[in-house]
């Protein structure tokens, strides 16, 4: 491997940018491929997205050749804005599924240690945790207030930085409020469809430990199912 | 999104390229391909400098020894080379993996 190629993935790496470094088993001819960054008629295009979303490196044969594709994606987080009922029973699920999980509320009756021992929550506004980690395509952001004042920032900064799951807690009424909020935010109403609202799977949860199975569940079929296209 | 590199982990991308950055001359092997109880999952790496020093995981500690020396001559020729190994009396290799399981390593030169 060229020290400069493998210089690039480490770069990738450590900004949360998804690689795949891509070996021509034959040859042992090698090159990285970003994300986005892959013309849509590369012989490898459609291994590229698969790999992408599994995050599964592994041998690949085709035509051209046998290639070897190391994926390199980053772990994925969940950022829940608010530290309530749900995110109780949430934290600890969502770890347990592999998830790197941060719970930010800047109300301190909610936002404490004794609610959310282990070091996940942050007691601060969105705006300023985000502004130190930002959110990105390997995110996924549920957002369980109630306060709009608390969860239409990170909303939206989840919907423009393409998070993989984006989901708000609240009735159809209470969610249609907030999308005429967001529509004079100037947001592009095309995103709308991709807030996960009413929140999570409809599997009749109950109580805020339901809900959070619920969420959870919304969050592992986007991050593992590709989006269903429209018939 | 399988197999994060978890925070005790070391990473191994880091230190092949921190080592050769330090001027060591350095191979990457990487687990291409497994087959039954393979200890390790596929795109796992141990990164290894002409000494012998190492860093890295393909199997749990089975197969190590063979990949470093073989490693070492990866390096002194700069040709890649791909290694298999099985359970230890079935394949022509004296090493072997106890647990039954068969892998491909690919091992290449970092330049």
């Amino acid at each position: 491997m060229d020290l400069s190629l493998l210089t690039r993935l480490n770069q990738h790496r450590a900004e949360r940018q998804a690689a795949i470094l891509v070996t021509d088993m034959a040859s042992g001819a090698q090159r990285l491929v970003q994300k986005d960054g892959f013309a849509d008629n590369d012989p490898l295009a459609g291994e590229f997205e698969k790999r992408f979303r599994s995050g599964k490196s592994g041998t690949v044969e085709t035509e051209n050749g046998t290639f070897f594709l190391t994926v390199s994606v980053p772990s994925p987080r969940l950022v829940i804005i608010g530290a309530v009922h749900i995110s109780q029973a949430l934290v600890p699920m969502a770890e347990i599924a592999g998830l790197d999980v941060t719970v930010i509320d800047p109300r301190t009756a909610f936002a404490t240690e004794d609610r959310f021992p282990g070091g996940a929550l942050k007691a601060e506004w969105p705006e300023d945790v985000l502004k130190e980690a930002p959110l990105d395509a390997y995110t996924a952001v549920a957002a369980v207030t109630h306060d709009p004042k608390i969860d239409d920032f990170p909303l939206i900064e989840a919907l423009k930085t393409g998070c993989f799951y984006v989901g708000a807690l609240g009735s159809r009424k209470t969610h249609a409020k907030r999308l005429d909020r967001f529509r004079e935010a100037d947001l592009d109403p095309v995103t709308f469809d991709r807030i996960d609202a009413p929140i999570g799977l409809d599997i009749g949860a109950a109580s805020p430990e339901e809900i959070a199975v619920a969420v959870l569940g919304s969050v592992i079929t986007a991050l593992r199912k590709a989006p269903e296209t429209p018939e | 999104m399988s197999a994060p590199q978890s925070a005790s982990m070391p990473d191994v991308l880091k230190t092949a390229e921190t080592w050769c950055q330090g001027g060591r001359s350095v191979a990457l092997a990487t687990v291409i391909e497994t087959w039954g109880s393979a200890p390790r999952p596929v795109g796992s790496h141990l990164v290894i400098d002409s000494e012998g020093n190492f860093e890295g995981s393909v199997s749990g500690g089975c197969v190590e020894g063979a990949v470093v020396s073989e490693a070492i001559d990866v390096i002194e020729s700069g040709k890649p080379t791909t290694l298999e190994f099985g359970v230890a009396d079935e394949t022509a290799w004296r090493v072997g993996l106890s647990c039954g399981g068969r892998i491909r390593v690919f091992v290449e030169p970092v330049t």
